[in-house]
């Protein structure tokens, strides 16, 4: 099967995610997103693995995996802080900075 | 079988230093009892901070590279690691102050107690002060020493994550005005996030085109033109994650937020170190891997130069706030730093780099020094950052307001100030390089950026003080040696730089 129609979908993918970060509005399902965005880097890098005959792709993958891991601790912990002072994951909400 | 690489721990002393002072700080925080973390984290952080300073000082001259070609120790990479350590120090140092706040501290007692409930108001004038904010530094810290040394690209993104990731916590810690900090470290955090699945997409675009994420190989594929089109379009975005970390316009849109909501010794910690760790990384990437594919990056970090230098001194004019302003300013300072990347030059030959090094030195001094004063002047609330409540704080507190000067027309570039040498260096790099037309821009953008700079000193010393205006706190032993420290520096990069100009010269060889 040809590799290409995986990075089509990786490409899709990656889109998505980026329209749903700019257009969504909770918190929670933009960091969703955002961990779509990384899924899908992931795909790209398996696939390149396979069409570049190295294994350097696979294990990059399971860098990105550890680091969003990483980085959903981090997150969530910052989006709960929020959300149990002001009872919104919103990022509209959030609208004391500006200009 | 696989071999274990070859590490140089010697070079990779900093390093090594800093993360395992972070390592112990945790332990620190997990078993020593409550009264007496603080100053052991202190003193800790600062060990970790100052001993790879004088690391770095030591291992001058190294060039090489370690861990199985992953890290890269040479001149620039010795030279930002010195600026980051320093910078880093002196941070820690504002993290420390106990004196200014009557709360004893800039951050928050307990992050996980809901803003303005009953449990926080108790908390926020009690002596505890929090501790978690050193160890967490330190991790910041380390991770940006990893992002100038890394020579590997998925080094790269594992460092630009250690060193984001304990940012975004800092950035929510403030002790007073806790809803601000707490959206600020939101914004940081999705935003941050964003920018780095840009990167890791760009990175994998390029091990696509390239078989490889080593910049070596990378450059070596680039010279033979195997790239094509996923390689140009991996390099663009790799570049747009980068740039969004060192807040060059259009990728600055959460700078004003952060710097403005996160407790104020952070931010100096942020606009400082940040921006030279991201520095360090956008040089590395684009001179050591892509230097034979300018024209592919060229017009990119030409435009985003101009943009940034625009944006960042016309909306620079119109804040009312003194930490949004500086933010501003950072965006604009953000472009001078990329004319120095342009005037780096086709093959290394031009003293762009020297330039933005040295650049980067007195920038982060300047603007550390300038967020340290801003935490001195206060009202009831915590720090007085409108511009309406520094009026008149010339005839109420000279040496505040002297002192604030003196940083804030180093910013400007006023001769005989630091600010002035670097950006005489970038422009001189720049229009060497045959970029005249950005050091046009460039002077241009200074002199409207100096309007906004020059407002603040009117304001300081021409206006009547305000009725019921803030006081300036008499600042405890650790912001005094960051002043000190900031402000001698400041006079003396800009009176007698050549000692300083003359070692970023021979710091600037990448060893690929």
């Amino acid at each position: 099967m040809n590799l290409s129609y995986y990075l089509v979908l990786a490409a899709i993918l990656f889109t998505i995610g980026a329209v749903g970060v700019l257009v969504r509005r909770n918190a929670i399902v933009v960091f969703m997103c955002i961990e779509l965005m990384l899924n899908a880097v992931n795909l790209t890098l398996i696939t390149f693995a396979r069409s570049t005959g190295t294994v350097d792709g696979q294990i990059i993958a399971l860098f990105v995996m550890v680091v969003a891991a990483a980085e959903v601790v981090v997150g969530l912990a910052i989006i709960m802080s929020i959300y149990r002072t002001r009872r919104s994951a919103s990022v509209d909400d959030a609208n004391l900075l500006k200009y | 079988m696989i071999d274990a690489p070859d590490f140089s721990f010697a070079a990779l002393s900093p390093l090594l230093l800093v993360l395992g002072a972070a390592c112990i700080g945790v332990l620190v925080e997990a078993f020593a009892p409550r009264d007496v973390r603080h100053p052991v984290q202190v003193g800790l952080a600062l060990t970790g901070t100052v001993g790879a300073f004088v690391a770095t000082l030591l291992l001058a001259g190294t060039r090489e590279v370690t861990a199985g070609g992953a890290l890269a120790v040479d001149g620039p990479t010795l030279f930002l690691q010195a600026t980051i350590a320093g910078l880093g120090a002196l941070s820690i140092l504002l993290f420390a102050e106990r004196s200014l706040d009557p709360a004893r501290s800039a951050f928050v007692v307990s992050a996980a107690v809901p803003a303005g409930s009953p449990r926080d108001r108790e908390l926020v004038t009690t002596q505890r002060v929090q501790t978690e904010v050193y160890p967490l530094a330190l991790f910041a810290i380390g991770g940006m020493l990893l992002f100038v040394a890394a020579n590997d690209l998925l080094v790269m993104f594992v460092a630009l994550e250690v060193l984001s990731l304990p940012l975004y916590l800092i950035s929510g810690m403030a002790r007073r005005r806790r809803l601000l900090s707490q959206e600020a470290a939101v914004k940081y955090f999705l935003l941050g996030a964003f920018a780095s699945a840009f990167f890791l997409y760009g990175l994998a675009l390029v091990y696509g085109a390239t078989g490889s994420v080593r910049l070596r190989d990378i450059r070596e594929a680039v010279t033979a033109e195997s790239g094509g089109v996923l390689m140009v379009l991996g390099l663009g975005l790799l570049v747009v994650g980068l740039l969004f970390k060192a807040s060059v316009a259009p990728f600055h849109s959460w700078t004003p937020d952060v710097y403005q909501g996160a407790p104020t010794p952070v931010t100096a910690f942020m606009a400082a170190c940040t921006k030279v760790a991201a520095f360090g990384a956008i040089l590395r990437l684009l001179y050591v891997a892509f230097g034979a594919a300018e024209w592919t990056w060229r017009p990119l970090i030409y435009a985003a130069a101009i943009i940034s230098m625009i944006v960042g001194a016309v909306l620079g004019l119109t804040q009312t706030d003194l930490k949004r302003m500086l933010a501003y300013s950072s965006v604009a300072h953000a472009g001078f730093l990329l004319t120095g990347v342009i005037g780096f030059g086709a093959g290394g030959d031009g003293s762009g780099l020297a330039a933005t090094m040295f650049y980067l030195v007195t920038y982060g001094l300047t603007t550390l020094g300038a967020f340290a004063v801003l935490t001195l002047v206060r009202d009831g609330d915590g720090e007085a950052g409108h511009l309406s409540q520094w009026a008149g704080l010339g005839a109420r507190s000279p040496l505040t307001a002297a002192v604030m000067s003196l940083f804030l027309l180093a910013l400007a570039g006023i001769p005989l100030t630091a600010g002035f040498t670097g950006k005489f260096a970038v422009f001189r790099a720049a229009i060497e390089q045959g970029a005249w037309p950005l050091a046009v821009v460039a002077l241009l953008a200074s002199a409207v950026a100096a309007f906004f700079y020059l407002r603040v000193i009117v304001l300081m010393y021409f206006s009547d003080p305000v009725a019921d205006g803030p006081t300036v706190g008499v600042p405890g032993l650790p912001t005094t040696i960051v002043l000190a420290v900031t402000a001698t520096a400041t006079l003396a990069l800009g009176i007698l730089p050549g000692a300083v100009l003359d070692l970023a010269g021979r710091a600037a060889i990448f060893v690929g």
